[in-house]
């Protein structure tokens, strides 16, 4: 499905501030799996994202998906098959136009010069109804009025419009109050669930990390260090899994922003 | 003044305003949908009017205006190629453009910085013939120039509701969210840029055969006066309003622009003084929102400096 093949990125080479963020990192996703992605601020998670998506190319290695080279195609194409989102709830919709035109452009139907029909519309407010905000009574009042739970569930569903090949999820819920972050992780699972998608979810809640999905990989300095699923993660609890992170990485998994899963 | 002298007076602010006006709706477009300050702008119109010009007189005024037209889409695709394609930044995309495209309208105009159009055949003096024996003879500039930029607004306006439109303003407002809806955003700023850059053409175009002159120096300070009308139909119509309703703002605003000019040569102004007042009103416009955000936290400061001064000094 998603290969990444002896991926490497170093940003600001051959300065002081060079960082390897991504050594020479390998993994393999299959159809359908549901990763979350663990790991201390630094580790070179949202780095693999950007590395998938094609906000930069890498040094070396490959990216391919099902079967198809992807190293070196630029981002907007990629987009294509590729969903997003990112903690930021503004990063995923434009403000200044209404939910209708964020979802114009993320349905994408028609040609150039093509408008909104009325089918477009009627099939918009149904997907909106999905989402159980009340959205699709407000779509033409600008994005940019709506609260970050509600933006980054439309983000979801702009993302998720054309079921996607993979969809990345780069702590979607952590800029959320923790009820409307339950919320809008019920809805990722429901719509991941529903159209099968490949997921990749990094998080800083273990307990989320251990309930949603079906593997986990843990990250430390571009590697991943610690990748478990079946059996072997059912069992798992938060303790072992900071446990392996002190094995692993030598070191305490020291990040305040780590949840323990505290916040269940 | 006599109110015959002051209708005469509001009838030029309109017909200029309405000329000006397009520039205004390629700013519309370009700064405030794009979010890109096209300094080529003054370069651009007086392309747009060199190129008019010089097809009116050779005979072809109607032809004149799709060719000035064109040109500016030209000129538009290579400011746009410049800071999408080629690494300028955007500001300096533009003066670069602006600053070549000197030399161009003085090459396309045979090296003359005039060119007088007083026998020259325009759609203006066609119009006039046309309407010679009715009652709107004085009329026929404003005429001209309402339907013109009527539907230059209905166009731009439908434009922006098809999705390269939506595109378009969406590259404005948040260029991560088109890269994600798979549209490249080089390609509708490079498309945007090229519209917006016609109606700058158009504009001057149109300027030049509504004035029976060509001056290579006309465009100067365009950008400046076009912002100004721009922000002064902003604040007339606010940007939460129906797209329909700002563009109709734009215009406005540069009619309004003309008539406080016109009433201001009335009390003497120096006519030399019209770019002076379209930069303090840029300025004011640009940073009265931002200072008037600023004025509470400056208070304070000076506030607590005067309290901690007023201290008295054994306190400690």
């Amino acid at each position: 499905m998603l290969i990444l093949n002896e991926v490497s990125k170093t940003f600001n080479p051959g300065t002081v501030n060079a960082k390897l963020a991504l050594d020479n990192l390998s993994l393999h996703i299959h159809p359908g799996d549901f990763v979350s992605i663990i790991g201390a601020n630094g580790a070179g998670k949202s780095t693999l994202f950007n590395a998938i998506c094609g906000s930069f190319f890498p040094d070396q290695g490959k990216v391919i998906m099902d079967g198809k080279d992807i190293t070196w195609m630029p981002e907007h194409k990629r987009a294509r098959v590729i969903g997003r989102l990112f903690q930021d709830p503004m990063r995923g919709t434009a403000p200044d136009m209404s939910i209708e035109e964020n979802l114009a452009l993320a349905a994408g139907n028609g040609g150039w010069l093509s408008r909104v029909s009325s089918a477009d519309r009627r099939e918009f407010q149904d997907r909106l109804a999905l989402l159980e905000m009340g959205l699709e009574d407000r779509m033409y009042q600008p994005v940019g009025l709506l609260s970050g739970g509600q933006r980054q569930a439309l983000t979801l569903l702009m993302a998720t419009y054309h079921v996607p090949k993979v969809l990345l999820l780069d702590e979607h819920t952590a800029a959320l109050d923790p009820g409307t972050a339950k919320k809008v992780l019920a809805l990722t699972r429901s719509i991941v669930e529903e159209n099968h998608i490949t997921c990749l979810m990094i998080t800083h809640n273990m307990q989320s990390a251990l309930d949603l999905g079906n593997r986990t990989l843990m990250m430390d300095q571009g590697h991943v260090i610690y990748d478990v699923t079946g059996e072997e993660r059912k069992s798992l609890t938060i303790q072992d899994l900071t446990a392996k992170f002190r094995q692993a990485s030598g070191k305490a998994l020291d990040n305040d922003r780590m949840l323990l899963g505290i916040e269940k | 003044m006599t109110p015959d002298k002051l209708l005469a007076l509001g009838q030029t602010a309109l017909e200029l305003g309405l000329v000006n006006g397009l520039t205004v709706l390629a700013l519309f477009l370009s700064y405030s949908m794009l979010n890109v300050c096209d300094l080529s702008t003054d370069g651009c119109f007086t392309l747009g009017a060199a190129v008019g010009a010089l097809v009116a007189i050779a005979g072809y005024p109607f032809l004149s205006i799709p060719a000035a037209m064109l040109a500016g889409v030209a000129s538009g695709f290579v400011t746009a190629t410049l800071q999408m394609r080629m690494g300028v930044q955007s500001l300096l995309a533009g003066i670069v453009v602006n600053t070549g495209l000197y030399s161009l309208n003085m090459a396309l105009t045979g090296n003359k910085a005039t060119l007088p159009m007083n026998k020259t055949v325009t759609v203006f003096s066609m119009a006039k013939n046309l309407l010679k024996d009715t009652p709107f003879a004085g009329q026929y500039t404003l005429i001209v120039m309402l339907i013109v930029v009527a539907l230059v607004v209905v166009l731009l306006c439908a434009f922006l509701r098809t999705k390269l439109g939506l595109a378009i303003r969406a590259t404005g407002s948040n260029a991560d969210m088109v890269r994600s809806s798979s549209i490249n955003p080089a390609f509708t700023t490079t498309v945007g840029l090229c519209v917006s850059n016609a109606m700058t053409a158009l504009s001057g175009c149109l300027m030049a055969q509504q004035q029976k002159n060509y001056d290579v120096n006309m465009g100067s300070g365009m950008v400046t006066v076009a912002l100004a009308s721009l922000l002064i139909g902003g604040v007339i119509i606010s940007k939460h309003r129906a797209i329909p309703l700002r563009a109709v703002g734009a215009v406005i605003g540069a009619f309004l622009f003309r008539l406080v000019y016109a009433l201001a040569l009335r009390l003497n102004m120096p006519a030399f003084m019209l770019k002076a007042v379209s930069s303090v009103i840029v300025v004011l416009a640009i940073s009265g929102p931002y200072l008037r955000k600023q004025l509470p936290l400056m208070l304070k400061s000076v506030g607590m400096r005067r309290s901690s001064a007023s201290q008295p000094e054994g306190g400690r």
